[in-house]
């Protein structure tokens, strides 16, 4: 077992879900309930040292009973070491903790995450959407059961006047 | 065109008068002086700057004066894929551009929509601004742009000057 794995299992141990290493790619999966407290002790303890949130990204499986899964990529730049931490999301329930407030790098990719796969942020400052425009109404566009040529939107342009053509 | 000849060149005897139609006297004047608008989307901006370049000279067809305001220029080569959040900010720099304006729909994106099938992108610029010269390639070289500004030129110097304008450009312009 890799030993960042083991130092997390010796404080987290019933909230790790499970855990998988790949080619020296450690990722491990908690129970959305507890995302928080282990991203606060992979900020904050010496051991850990993930000063650096490379990414936050989400995936859906729309065969699966939780549908989306949530993908945060750390690294710690004194220590040079990785970690991918992954959590599940209902679609019915479709929201997990925001990580803003431990690293502030967060706010921009939680909001695109907000803006592609529709998954709300709880205590983001501010959760609006990030690419598409803020009036955009067809929904989330990531997702797979999302029309690939969307649904209208980008054939429509209604800032022409009736021009015939 | 045709010359006439009064006197004689001091140096080489070339003759001095030329006799053309004040209309084509403007179009030529029109097609010499383009003043293309930066309006590089994606990597086709890539060879777009680079037809300014020392190597390929886009001055030469005296279209090389790139300006960055719609309001000092008189051709927009839209150079890119097409975003549908891009393009009311595309039809606004266009109506800003005075008259005469043309565009130039610079490689397969802003032709087409190239391979982009998908929700976000315009399936080609001709949707919503009028298109002069389509240049295909992805992106098209320094070398094909010239080729789309020649065929403009050529279009510049059919178009007709002190007539009314035929309806499908008048369409083009916005009525406010």
């Amino acid at each position: 077992m890799h030993p960042l794995v083991r130092r997390i299992q010796e404080t987290f141990a019933a909230e790790i879900a499970h855990s998988t290493e790949w080619r020296d790619d450690v990722a491990v999966t908690v129970t959305r309930d507890k995302l928080h407290d282990v991203a606060q002790f992979l900020h904050d303890d010496p051991g850990m040292d993930f000063d650096y949130i490379i990414h936050v990204s989400s995936v859906d499986w729309p065969d699966e009973e939780e549908r989306f899964e949530v993908v945060w990529e750390f690294y710690s730049i004194r220590k040079r070491q990785r970690i991918r931490l992954k959590t599940r999301v209902p679609e019915s329930d479709c929201v997990v903790d925001s990580l803003t407030d431990i690293w502030k790098g967060a706010d921009f990719m939680e909001r695109e995450v907000y803006d592609m796969m529709g998954i709300r942020f709880r205590n983001h400052p501010d959760l609006r959407r990030i690419l598409m425009p803020d009036d955009y109404t067809e929904g989330y566009p990531l997702r797979k059961d999302f029309p690939l040529r969307g649904k209208g939107w980008r054939d429509t342009f209604d800032f022409l006047d009736e021009v015939p053509r | 065109m045709g010359l006439i000849q009064l006197g004689r060149h001091d140096k080489d005897g070339s003759p001095d008068v030329i006799t053309t139609t004040i209309e084509k006297a403007v179009n030529w004047a029109r097609k010499g002086s383009l003043w293309p608008m930066t309006f590089g989307l994606a990597c086709c901006a890539i060879e777009m700057i680079a037809a300014v370049s020392s190597r390929y000279d886009m001055d030469r067809f005296g279209a090389g004066v790139f300006r960055a305001s719609p309001r000092q220029s008189d051709l927009m080569i839209v150079a890119g894929t097409v975003c549908r959040r891009m393009a009311p900010v595309i039809r606004k720099i266009y109506d800003q551009m005075p008259e005469p304006k043309y565009v130039i729909a610079m490689g397969s994106c802003a032709t087409s929509g190239n391979i982009y099938d998908s929700y976000s992108v315009v399936q080609g610029v001709d949707r919503f601004v009028p298109v002069d010269i389509y240049v295909p390639g992805c992106p098209p070289t320094p070398e094909a742009l010239f080729d789309g500004v020649l065929k403009l030129q050529e279009r510049i110097m059919q178009k007709r000057v002190f007539v009314s304008q035929p309806d499908q450009v008048k369409a083009a312009v916005v009525k406010v």
